[in-house]
């Protein structure tokens, strides 16, 4: 049985002595399963803090730092005033920084969302829209400072990013995939989910990285890793609305590129054309809205007499 | 108006899910209000979702979350099923009890071991506590492992698993994989136990209160994918039925919805609440857990104690979990066929850090029309804030340091997911109409 037991003598004691790159994690608009990557890094995790002093990571340390940082893990898109301040102030105390997931690397799904749209989509989900400090775009990191290396997909994979700190660590280069998902699907043997029932797949136009996950659970890929480098989107939307498995509907052909990563251009060119993104106008998307109720600060109501102190009412 | 106020700020919470950070208001001594605010940046969920299809809807909400994604998936998915008269198979029903299983290890293990075991040890991080505990930390770092790998299993992948579908799956395990994960799972529940011992030699601060409860209840199992809802002071409702009694509120002093019950008042959802609400429910090898650890009332009264509790979750998951594998026999398909129906969809499940409210409207063309989700974080906020207001006079007199580490240790305590929250707003309203 495990009890807290006797402090024990790390064995990479000599190790924590030597300069290590200071790492920084930090997160914008997104939903943390990226930096969660990290902590599911669980074989890995321990060895890594002998290797790197995580220096800021809100998530996983009480202790800050707002710079300097050799290496700094960007995840989520610019969503407000605050955050396009704050990566530019990021990017100068940075060496080498790296997007990790979709939303910092093409805007995630919420960069769905175009600037026409988003008055739209504020009174659609909050009553008092005014008090929402929301920028018109969700944006990539890019789209503000230079990056220097991205971590795809939704979330990111867990070897890329061992490989990515692994590079930087010896000073090569990392080796990340850029095939499509395709090709992984064909390596592992998957059976093709286009070919054998007709379902659409995104794999054909797809970085790979993620190691086919949907086409291996039986479904087709949704396109989490984003555009590979000259993918025709535009001839693989054809043969989803015309081809062997159609005839579809224009904008159920577009809703398949409407996802994770549909604010990439390559994506957002089929959706420009065929629909697919959230229909305009907009009734409020929110079947219950929220009142604006005149109440006082939340209180357990009475309290047995000295128990909990007397700080209610 | 507040010039004579003490205000007083802990910036940037740390070790929570998302950004947040708390601004307590003291006049005469007395905390005139507490207030947890939340800067995570509005990612406008409930109008993504409109105008997909129901699979697509799980792929879309699961985002909501990189923490609990099954949790979202699962209230979608049932709500959607309950909607469309979709009957799944045993199986369907046994393998998503599994998978929320494996988010409850996965999510419980993170918070107890990274987040917040490290508070009552006084580390700023599971790192520092590694250095002088590292067997401690390792075995939390296995037990999370164990959850996320059967995520894996039945998903894909530990974060946003792809497999659920309405109907049942996109592909459903054989049964020689479950039965070959088997071992794992009993190591999990050994270690599972273990945080149980070590969640009882934490001592928590000193703080009572009488809280108010509210969480699923179900006759025969402990509250995962379906139930009805329950307090402590006798509600008893359809899970599809939260509006009925419960409601979101912007508040003019606060910049985040809430969630309230006819009452007014707040409630607390979560381990803490499954625990006093469901413990005849518990396997019997977490109510064993539970009853040698004498910890019932102290768990109820003490929000500190919420450590325990995950604690006797992780066994109850763990000891859950192996049932199922063992008494697994596959669906006869891995999904069953349904059409879509208009109407609304509604459906509730236990997410890791309580009840996950999904209500969805459904088109004649199939498709979302209109979505409220009500994620725990949003219902607790209020309940954290009440604690607050009892809780900080205490420490109000010590340096700001401490003061800080205590109040962040409080709020730690609810295991607050920020990004999941979809509905805080981001302003300060200082100088706001009263």
């Amino acid at each position: 049985m495990t009890l807290i037991g006797q402090p024990a003598t790390t064995s990479g004691g000599r190790a924590v002595e030597r300069q290590r790159p200071r790492v920084g994690v930090v997160k914008f608009a997104s939903c943390d399963g990226c930096q969660l990557t990290i902590l599911d890094l669980e074989d890995e995790l321990l060895a890594l803090t002998d290797r790197f002093e995580f220096t800021e990571f809100a998530e996983a340390t009480s202790k800050r730092s707002s710079g300097p940082f050799d290496i700094l893990f960007v995840e989520g898109s610019i969503s407000t005033p605050e955050q396009a301040v704050e990566i530019v102030r990021l990017r100068a105390v940075t060496k080498t920084l790296v997007t990790i997931g979709a939303c910092a690397t093409v805007g995630g799904i919420q960069a769905l969302r175009t600037a026409a749209e988003h008055e739209a989509f504020r009174s659609a989900v909050y009553p008092s829209p005014a008090f929402v400090d929301s920028l018109a775009v969700a944006s990539p990191i890019a789209s503000h400072v230079p990056v220097d290396f991205e971590l795809r997909g939704c979330p990111i994979d867990a070897r890329q990013l061992v490989e990515l700190l692994t590079s930087v660590a010896t000073g090569r280069r990392a080796q990340l995939p850029d095939q499509a998902v395709c090709l992984e699907c064909k390596r592992r043997g998957y059976e093709c989910v286009v070919v054998t029932r007709g379902e659409p797949c995104l794999g054909p136009v797809t970085q790979t990285g993620c190691g086919a996950i949907c086409p291996g659970m039986g479904r087709g890929c949704y396109g989490c890793f984003g555009p590979r480098e000259g993918a025709n989107v535009d001839s693989l939307a054809g043969w989803y609305l015309d081809g062997p498995s159609g005839p579809r509907a224009q904008v159920d052909v577009g809703r398949l590129f409407a996802g994770f990563t549909g604010a990439s251009s390559d994506f957002r060119g089929i959706t420009d054309r065929l629909g697919g993104r959230p229909p305009l106008p907009m009734r409020p998307a929110m079947a219950h809205p929220p009142e604006l109720v005149e109440a006082a600060p939340p209180t357990w109501g009475p309290q047995p007499a000295g128990e909990a102190g007397d700080a209610h009412e | 108006m507040h010039t004579s106020d003490l205000r007083f700020q802990v910036q940037n919470l740390t070790r929570v899910e998302g950004e947040g950070s708390l601004h307590l208001t003291v006049r005469d001594g007395q905390v005139s209000e507490a207030r947890l605010q939340i800067f995570e940046a509005p990612r406008y969920f409930e109008a993504l979702v409109v105008g997909r299809t129901p699979n697509e809807v799980l792929d879309i909400v699961s985002r909501i979350c990189g923490i609990c994604p099954v949790a979202y998936q699962m209230s979608a998915v049932h709500a959607f099923e309950d909607l469309f008269g979709v009957e799944v198979e045993p199986a369907t029903r046994a393998l998503r009890r599994l998978l929320y299983c494996a988010e409850w290890i996965e999510s419980h293990a993170l918070h107890i071991y990274l987040l917040h075991a490290p508070d009552f040890l006084g580390y700023p991080s599971a790192v520092e506590l590694a250095r002088d505990h590292r067997q401690l930390v390792t075995d939390g770092l296995r037990l999370k492992q164990i959850g996320n790998q059967l995520l894996a299993l039945l998903g894909g992948r530990a974060i946003h698993p792809v497999s659920v579908r309405v109907g049942g799956w996109s592909r459903a395990p054989r049964r020689a994989q479950l039965t070959a994960f088997a071992p794992a799972l009993h190591e999990a529940l050994q270690l599972a136990r273990a945080t149980v011992d070590v969640a009882l030699q934490l001592t928590p601060p000193e703080f009572e209160r009488e809280p108010r409860l509210v969480a699923l209840h179900h006759p025969r199992e402990y509250p995962m994918n379906e139930g009805r809802i329950v307090s402590d002071a006798g509600l008893n409702l359809p899970a599809q039925a939260w509006t009925e009694v419960f409601h979101e509120i912007q508040v003019p002093w606060s910049n985040a919805l809430q969630a309230r019950d006819d009452s007014g008042l707040p409630y607390l959802l979560g381990p803490t609440a499954r625990i006093v609400l469901d413990h005849d429910q518990l396997h019997p090898l977490a109510k064993e857990a539970l009853d040698n650890s004498g910890a019932l009332e102290s768990i109820r009264r003490n929000p500190y104690r919420s450590i325990v509790a995950r604690g006797i979750e992780l066994v109850q998951a763990a000891a859950d979990a192996i049932d199922i594998v063992e008494a697994y026999r596959p669906p006869e398909a891995a999904a069953v066929a349904w059409r879509p129906r208009p109407g609304v969809a509604a459906w509730a499940t236990e997410a890791p850090r309580g009840l996950l409210f999904h209500r969805y409207e459904v088109g004649e063309d199939g498709l979302v029309a209109a979505a409220t989700i009500v994620p725990p974080t949003s219902q607790n906020q209020a309940a954290i804030e009440a604690d607050i207001a009892l809780f900080a006079p205490r420490v109000l007199g010590l340096p700001m340091d401490e003061a800080t580490r205590r109040l962040e240790q409080l709020i730690r305590a609810y295991d607050p997911c920020i990004s999941c929250a979809t509905h805080f707003l981001d302003l300060s309203i200082d100088g706001a109409p009263a």
